[in-house]
């Protein structure tokens, strides 16, 4: 009876969603089923193929945008709630992704068993926050930072997430995988006790004070990132303009509605470019070892391939974008504290990258939207839809409560009122059964059944060899496109 | 080792001691060592004189010399003392019975496991203990006895990654716009070269096939593509024929033989005699993780213990 709610929960708000999602992951199916069927065809089926799937990736967010627009306007939110739902969504499906897209280099191409996402991520925003952080003013409670500006922060967060890649694969890479994985979630929590740890709250470094804040965490009170990003663009009069384009929406102070909305857009560039930047690195002889390493590490040094070094680079460059990641994640919030950086964020990032499937770079963008969309923020959502819709009143503070109506009087109110409110919890376990179906029914993944060739070039044998022995084969399968 | 022929006999393990140069055997070769000696005192003109033939030509002529290998799994002795060396441009045969040692010779020549104790050389250089993808650089390249393939990747994946010295694995070539497109470059050309290793193969028709999804002759069959591909020196071949149909397996090995009068070196462990008879110059027999005779396959035919090890009396 519990869980019946919980699936028209689904059907209803969730249930727009994959209403939508169903018909492009098909989509998807047939257009990454082309290349295939193609794949000895004509040479430009590597560019067509990357628009596929842009156009696929964009499908999904706009159909789990549509589906979230769609419920609350039936519902009839305002304008300034739907797009801080937009905002919000865009936010999560942004930075899900992006993490996403770091782990799949680990674990996707790699074959590096990562389960210490979340210690990267910290280590990169408080490295950010503490170089950022202004220089203490004294008296005051709040820990003081180095007072550089935030670009320096955002490198030397990347720089020591990076540097500590490098310190956990040196032991690590030499065990196999089992142990780098438990090397990996050790370091994670390491990093988040040694964070807590009232040790190093505030202390000296060459004459500079700064510090971690221990327990309590820091408060970015840096200058506001994107203003800075703006005024360095120029952009700022452009932002005004647009919060005075959006004032005839919300009438009502848009500014903080108005920043949100363009942090989160600023987020989906990232994701481009971390996009970008891994669809490169796999397709190519770089990540065609990587791939080899991922499938069998003893025959790919067999071959010449100096593995351990790969493996490093990889992982290092996993890690950087991780606590790249870490930093957008944080940057524009008020405050971080060593509690945002437990495990269950590793795993969250696991289960969109199981979702999307393993060793695509397409589906980590889509895992981690239709993450985003339908098990993290989507059990609240439809929790806000259902109790605008119905309210149910007070919910009952303990399970008993909840239940004994129903037992004594078939009153399910107070059970429903009960599960609605104890939502962000029960959404663990929706994943975990969804994580489970996953693993039963398609373990792959949505896109983890294709094959993304790893090299810069359509490996279809060169068409015109025979009649054109004159021309180089180099031309010939370059095909004159300049995607280089 | 042509004028040794005749005293090839029940001598021939002593033969192999004094034939690799090794002045300081071990208690475990002692036996050996005596029948070493007698033979050294029967011939030796002979033997001095193969002696600084072989010491001049090491660097040249025997590519791949291993001294003595031991290596023990907890109470098994796998490998006890082997020692042999491989002539260039030759096609040598290793055969011995289950479990004689072979395929863990191969792994501790071309690093694929520590060894204990001993020592390999390549081309004079001591590799001794060289992770193997470092003896891989240095034109050294095996193959596995169960095929290692890549299994979800293609078989132009597979074939494609072997080359030694692709550019386009570094990191910032391949992300970086303008050095991508020498990395495309490079591609291009190698790809002509795949397709024609896959022609060759005969599992062209597989190429955009998943690894995993081939049989076990195919997958055979891949792995020799992708050593190949490594363009090495010399390469240990580890069963490369089994669940070869017979039509391709004379192709393969004419091309072996073709590959040899360029200059590669092959030592082959095979378990058929017939082709291992008709097809190398020079068969080594292991046993016990020891080398039991190294002699031309005619004299191993007729040697006593090599028939009571592994041939039986049938053949």
């Amino acid at each position: 009876m519990s869980t019946s709610p919980d699936g028209d929960a689904d059907t209803i708000a969730a249930g727009g969603e994959t209403d939508q999602e169903t018909p492009s992951v098909e989509r998807g199916d047939s257009a990454s089923a082309g290349p295939d069927n193609e794949g000895t065809g004509t040479g430009d089926t590597v560019g067509s193929f990357f628009d596929r799937d842009i156009t696929l990736i964009l499908a999904v967010i706009g159909g789990i945008y549509l589906a979230y627009l769609l419920a609350g306007l039936a519902l009839g939110f305002e304008a300034r709630g739907l797009i801080n739902v937009v905002a919000r969504l865009t936010f999560l499906i942004g930075v899900f992704s992006m993490l996403a897209l770091a782990l799949n280099l680990h674990w996707g191409y790699t074959g590096l068993f990562n389960i210490g996402v979340v210690g990267f991520m910290a280590v990169g925003i408080y490295t950010m926050a503490m170089v950022s952080k202004p220089v203490g003013t004294g008296g005051s409670a709040q820990v003081p930072g180095l007072g550089l500006p935030i670009w320096v922060g955002i490198i030397a967060g990347v720089v020591v997430a990076t540097l500590l890649g490098l310190l956990v694969a040196l032991p690590a890479l030499r065990l196999r995988a089992d142990y780098l994985a438990i090397v990996t979630i050790a370091m994670s929590e390491i990093v988040r006790f040694i964070y807590m740890s009232g040790q190093f709250q505030e202390f000296t470094l060459f004459g500079a004070q700064l510090g971690t804040g221990g327990g309590s965490g820091l408060i970015l009170n840096y200058a506001d990132p994107l203003a800075a990003l703006l005024a360095f663009l120029g952009l700022s009069e452009v932002y005004d303009g647009l919060v005075g384009a959006v004032s005839t929406v919300i009438p009502n102070n848009p500014a903080p509605v108005v920043n949100q909305f363009v942090y989160a857009a600023l987020l989906m560039g990232f994701v481009a470019g971390f996009y970008w930047l891994l669809k490169r690195t796999g397709e190519s002889p770089f990540g065609r070892v990587l791939k080899a390493i991922r499938e069998d590490e003893d025959a790919t040094s067999s071959l010449g391939k100096n593995t351990n070094r790969f493996k490093i680079k990889s992982f290092m460059l996993g890690c950087a974008l991780m606590g790249l990641g870490g930093i957008l994640w944080y940057m524009g919030q008020g405050a971080v504290t060593p509690l945002s950086f437990r495990p269950q964020i590793t795993f969250f990032v696991w289960i969109a990258l199981i979702i999307g499937g393993a060793g695509s770079n397409t589906g980590s963008v889509i895992g981690g939207a239709v993450f985003a969309a339908v098990l993290f923020e989507g059990p609240l959502y439809f929790r806000n839809l259902v109790v605008r819709a119905f309210p149910v009143g007070n919910a009952p503070t303990t399970f008993g409560e909840a239940l004994s109506p129903l037992l004594s009087a078939l009153d399910v109110i107070p059970l429903i009122a009960f599960t609605l409110d104890n939502m962000s919890t029960l959404r663990l376990v929706i994943m975990g059964v969804v994580l489970v179906l996953i693993m039963k029914n398609r373990p792959e993944g949505l896109m983890g059944h294709r094959t993304e060739t790893a090299s810069t070039i359509d490996l279809s044998r060169p068409e015109r060899r025979e009649t054109r022995s004159d021309s180089t084969p180099a031309t010939a399968a370059d095909g004159g496109r300049s995607d280089g | 080792m042509g004028e040794t022929e005749a005293e090839a006999d029940v001598e021939t393990s002593a033969e192999a001691e004094t034939k690799t140069g090794t002045e300081t055997e071990t208690g475990s070769a002692s036996r050996a060592d005596s029948e070493a000696n007698a033979e050294r005192i029967e011939g030796t003109t002979a033997a001095t004189e193969s002696e600084t033939i072989s010491e001049t030509a090491s660097l040249t002529e025997t590519p791949l010399r291993v001294d003595d290998l031991h290596k023990s799994f907890g109470g098994i002795t796998a490998v006890d003392g082997a020692s042999f060396d491989v002539e260039s441009g030759s096609l040598t045969g290793l055969i011995g019975p289950n479990g004689a040692g072979k395929s863990t010779t191969f792994d501790l020549i071309t690093g694929t496991i520590a060894l204990d104790s001993g020592s390999v050389y390549f081309n004079g250089e001591d590799v001794t203990g060289l992770p193997p993808h470092a003896t891989a650089r240095k034109g050294l390249v095996r193959t596995f006895q169960i095929a290692r393939q890549l299994a979800d990747m293609t078989v132009l994946e597979n074939v494609m990654l072997a080359p030694q010295h692709q550019s386009g694995e570094s990191l910032w070539r391949s992300v970086l716009p303008f050095a991508r497109r020498g990395i495309r470059r490079e591609e291009g050309e190698l790809l002509t070269q795949v397709w024609d290793t896959l022609d060759f193969f005969d599992i062209s028709h597989l190429a955009h096939e998943d690894a995993g999804n081939l049989s076990g002759g195919q997958r055979k069959l891949l792995e020799f593509a992708r050593a190949l591909s490594t363009d090495p020196d010399m390469l240990l071949l580890d069963e490369p024929f089994a669940g070869v149909n017979p039509t391709l397996e004379k192709r393969l090995l004419s091309h072996i033989h073709e590959l040899r009068e360029e200059g590669y070196t092959f030592l082959i462990v095979e378990h058929d005699m017939d082709l291992i008879m008709d097809n190398c110059e020079r068969v080594i027999v292991m046993h016990q993780g020891r080398v039991l005779a190294d002699d031309a396959p005619e004299a191993i035919l007729e040697d006593e213990q090599v028939i009571d090890a592994y041939l039986g009396g049938t053949v």
